[in-house]
């Protein structure tokens, strides 16, 4: 067993420990429908005894596991969890979950994003499940007055194989919540997991499939009222003038008003982001009366005017954020960003001579991609319940970033942080929008207005047109082969609307003896923000198909040519700072070459393959198309996956065939273009998301076997299946996609 | 505002409402129904799917003042324990990420093998294809389906 110190945030273990003094413990789930309702092994207990902050256990052995993320779909509320019940050793059966509210004193980093909840609560968890254990023993011990380490344990049961004794957690979980926190606890060896490795279904999906009110639009309460805001159709406009007269006299209307998000001379963090920080309110008793309140609203609007701001970045450095004035066009951003892409931009990292290397080449391909603004569209609008009074703030709702909104609102109610309780829901997507948590300060400063519950709802015309969108990027590349069609330089030249999509230090970087990475932005009012797999989930299509396009003009098969220089990169790496491991990138490619039957060609099925290695993981992929009645028809994608220690096989397998839709979807069909400022697109007659009859017809999973921490599994599916899709439908129409939406203009069905 | 007398998940509920009041808001924000749930409001992403006396239908752009007689259900409503067949293969399949689209999606499925207890993958595609799961959870969904007809 490995023994490791209870450092980590052993404060916070202490603190509940302290609290809950063994005594009862009410549990604090806020939504009569969340109760839980486990697969009935065990009754609901009596009493709760908590043992620290992460779980309690009932006197009849039940546990109560807190899941502290946010779940938006990536299936935390179950995975989490899991992870403490390994290291608790009890039967998965015998455990129930309850979302966690947010509590910075107990848990660290409450935030869903970036693929880290499991990598970075992996040996929290651990150790709240392993110290609880061990605190279980330490009471056994005490009452058979016998040495802990003769005491064993197994599913729930604590054995003391001398003596015959034996005694559930719950008959010992009193006395364990008075135990001290132990100073080290022993976590288990990967080969004893008897959960961690396992398939678990979600523990929601009950209510799921019976429409359980699980969801932040789905919430009430008593005497609560409804809002929605109107802003500005186009971005580069703010509101002048309303006039809610006409609406303020319809059926069910309470009040018609403008707000401020946040106050003057307010610093935003960079979760603040909101391209409409002024805006008009209606607030009603129902939704319906409310919408149509809002139809009946005059506004006037006018210029925004140029604006400079200090915006405090994820990290704390703080960063000056230029928001140009004028309405913003997506045929002058193209043409801006080529203009961009065929000059020189700031250089970010060289290797070797490569404008030496490209002029004296045999070969130099050159090619640029290019793709567009996205609306990140959860299926849940964005929404947030408020209810705020002259001392506390109580909000609830789906947020990714609840531990950062807090502050937003606690400056703009004039509250201590400690007066703001934030409670999480489950959440109908998040995809990086809900990062930016306007609304949640939104609902907060209306109920204040109101001086009621209120729970602002945003239509589906609002969230899409308000958003925080992946931003447009570009991307130029040059490859320079020699006589014996070596890749001797390799030059990238990305930038976007308004950020770089460059990652410099990713591959090709380290196998190629010359190599540039050069980036540029261009500055703009459309407010963007991280959309699943942020920048990578451009810039890996991008390179994927230029490496394709490479191992073409090398006459190699484009799985040896990507080993050829993976092989150089492990045993002889070019430069010091290559973000990746040669050899764990090298064994997804292998893996995927042998699952699915790379060397074995199928008639009629044309293949395009990519890797690529971002948020911690390795992914490589092959995409499979069939021509039916002259159409591209996506028969399958393999994907070999290197994430580490897969935690639940069923929702990691899941998660991985939901990354692949959404990054095959966005690049074949979807765009939000702007005209005059005003998005194009404003729901899904006209935005076109992925749907079912164009889905891959089947998609295979194959997770590399190791014993190496967790990594994220959220996001790295995206990005690299653009680039075995670009390659595969190059192989089925002899045709090359540069530009996303590869399918563009294809018509939406509804 | 107007009295309507409506059949829910084989109830009698009765509501005051302007007629142009949607099915959805009325379920949702009137009758305490969250099941169904809103995503567009323009019958485009199936999320708000109901049946009306047994046929799938967007409950987004159905005036309240439309249903008359006709019997209604929800999800809510389509088993007492989620014990229909859809819904029990949508568990066998954990089929759900965020799990918003999923009432809209099992509604509609269980309208489909009601009409059709055994679709081909063409039918499955043609029936299901006005239902956006931007997770992406299509392949499970059709092999849920399949799993249905099947049991």
């Amino acid at each position: 067993m490995t023994l490791i110190k209870t450092t980590y945030n052993r404060r916070s273990f202490l603190k509940t420990t302290t609290l809950a003094g063994g005594g009862m413990m009410l549990g604090f789930s806020w939504l009569a429908s969340c109760n839980p309702t486990p697969e009935e092994v065990l009754s609901m207990p009596e009493e709760w005894f908590e043992i620290n902050g992460f779980l309690k256990i009932g006197e009849n052995g039940l546990v109560t596991i807190m899941s502290p993320n946010p779940e938006i779909g990536q299936n935390v509320k179950t995975s989490m969890p899991m992870i403490v019940a390994e290291e608790l050793d009890v039967n998965w059966d015998n455990v129930i979950v309850e979302q966690a509210p947010l509590n910075t004193d107990i848990f660290t980093r409450q935030l869903a994003g970036g693929s880290q909840s499991i990598r970075q609560g992996w040996q929290a968890l651990r150790m709240a499940g392993a110290s609880a254990r061990r605190m279980l023993m330490e009471a056994a011990a005490q009452a058979w007055q016998v040495p802990v380490g003769e005491i064993t344990t197994e599913a729930g049961v604590l054995h003391h194989k001398n003596s015959g004794k034996s005694a559930g957690y719950g008959e010992m979980a009193s006395a364990a919540a008075s135990i001290p926190v132990p100073e080290e606890v022993q976590l288990k060896e990967v080969r004893d997991f008897k959960i961690i490795g396992t398939p678990r279904r979600n523990v929601d999906g009950l209510k799921i499939v019976t429409g359980q009110p699980l969801f932040g639009l789905d919430y009430r309460r008593e005497g609560m009222l409804i809002a929605m805001i109107a802003h500005p159709p186009a971005f580069g406009l703010k509101l002048k003038l309303v006039d809610g007269s006409a609406a303020k006299a319809m059926p069910g209307i309470r009040d018609v008003f403008t707000i401020k998000t946040y106050d003057e001379g307010y610093e935003k963090q960079w979760c603040d982001t909101s391209a409409f920080t002024e805006l008009a309110v209606v607030v009603g008793n129902t939704t319906w009366e409310v919408m149509n309140a809002k139809k009946a609203l005059r506004l006037e609007w006018e210029p925004i005017p140029e604006i400079s701001e200090d915006v405090t970045q994820f990290g704390g450095n703080k960063k000056d954020i230029k928001t140009p004035a004028g309405l913003e066009d997506s045929n002058t951003h193209a043409a801006k960003m080529a203009e961009m892409g065929a000059k020189a931009a700031k250089a970010v990292r060289k290797d070797g001579d490569p404008e030496a290397a490209f002029r004296n080449a045999a070969k130099v391909i050159e090619r640029s991609y290019s793709a567009p603004f996205l609306a990140h569209n959860c299926m849940e609008p964005m929404n947030f319940f408020a209810h705020v009074t002259a001392d506390k703030a109580e909000l609830v709702g789906p947020v990714q970033t609840p531990e950062f909104m807090e502050k937003s609102a606690a400056a703009r109610l004039g509250l201590p942080l400690e007066k703001i309780d934030i409670q999480m829901t489950r959440q109908g997507g998040g995809f990086g929008r809900r990062l930016y948590g306007h609304f949640l300060v939104e609902a907060a400063v209306i109920s204040q207005k109101m001086n009621a519950p209120v729970k602002l709802v945003y239509s589906r015309e609002d969230d899409m047109t308000f958003g925080a969108y992946r931003p447009a990027y570009h991307a130029t590349y040059r490859a320079a082969l020699d006589a014996d069609n070596r890749l001797i330089a390799f030059h990238v030249r990305a930038g976007g609307i308004p950020e770089s999509p460059l990652a410099a230090n990713r591959f090709p970087a380290g196998a190629v003896d010359n190599y540039l990475a050069e980036e540029w932005s261009l500055d703009s009012n459309i407010t963007v923000g991280a959309f699943r797999a942020p920048r990578s989930n451009f810039i890996a299509g991008a390179e994927q198909s230029f490496l394709d396009e490479v191992a073409e003009a090398a006459g190699k098969d484009p799985i040896a040519f990507r080993l050829e220089l993976l092989e150089r990169a492990r045993t002889n790496p070019v430069g010091e700072n290559n973000d990746y491991e040669a050899a764990r990138y090298a064994g997804v490619l292998e893996l995927l070459r042998e699952k699915s039957g790379w060397e074995q060609p199928q008639p009629g099925v044309h293949r395009g393959v990519a890797a690529y290695f971002c948020h911690n993981s390795y992914v490589a992929q092959v995409v499979d198309i069939a021509m039916e009645n002259g159409s591209p028809v996506i028969r399958k994608v393999h994907a070999a996956v290197d994430c580490g220690i897969v935690v639940n096989p069923l929702a990691a397998a899941n998660l991985s065939e939901g990354g692949i839709v959404d990054g095959i979807g966005h690049a074949l069909y979807s765009a939000l273009a702007f005209r005059e400022g005003a998005p194009e697109q404003n729901n899904f007659d006209k935005y076109h998301l992925i749907r079912h009859n164009e889905a891959p017809k089947a998609i295979e999973v194959h997770f590399v076997k190791n014993e190496i921490d967790p990594t994220g599994l959220g996001e790295p599916l995206n990005p690299p299946v653009v680039g075995a899709l670009a390659n595969a439908l190059y192989r089925a129409t002899g045709k090359r996609f540069y530009e996303q939406p590869f399918l563009a203009g294809k018509p939406v069905l509804g | 505002m107007a009295i309507f007398n409506l059949t829910i998940n084989g109830k009698k509920q009765q509501v005051d409402v302007d007629p142009s009041t949607p099915v959805l808001w009325v379920l949702r924000d009137h009758l305490n129904l969250a099941g169904t749930k809103y995503g567009c409001g323009i019958a485009q992403c199936g999320a708000c799917t109901i049946h009306l006396e047994g046929v799938a239908m967007r409950s987004c752009m159905l005036p309240v003042s439309l249903v008359g007689n006709q019997s209604i259900t929800t999800i809510e409503g389509l088993s007492e324990d989620g014990s229909h067949p859809v819904q029990q293969a949508w568990l066998e399949h954990d089929v759900a990420q965020c799990g918003y689209c999923q009432a809209g999606q099992i509604m509609n499925a269980a309208a489909l093998l009601k009409a059709n207890p055994n679709p081909s993958d063409a039918e499955i595609e043609a029936a299901m294809s006005g239902n956006i799961c931007r997770c992406g959870t299509y392949t499970r969904i059709r092999a849920a389906i399949k799993t249905a007809a099947a049991g």
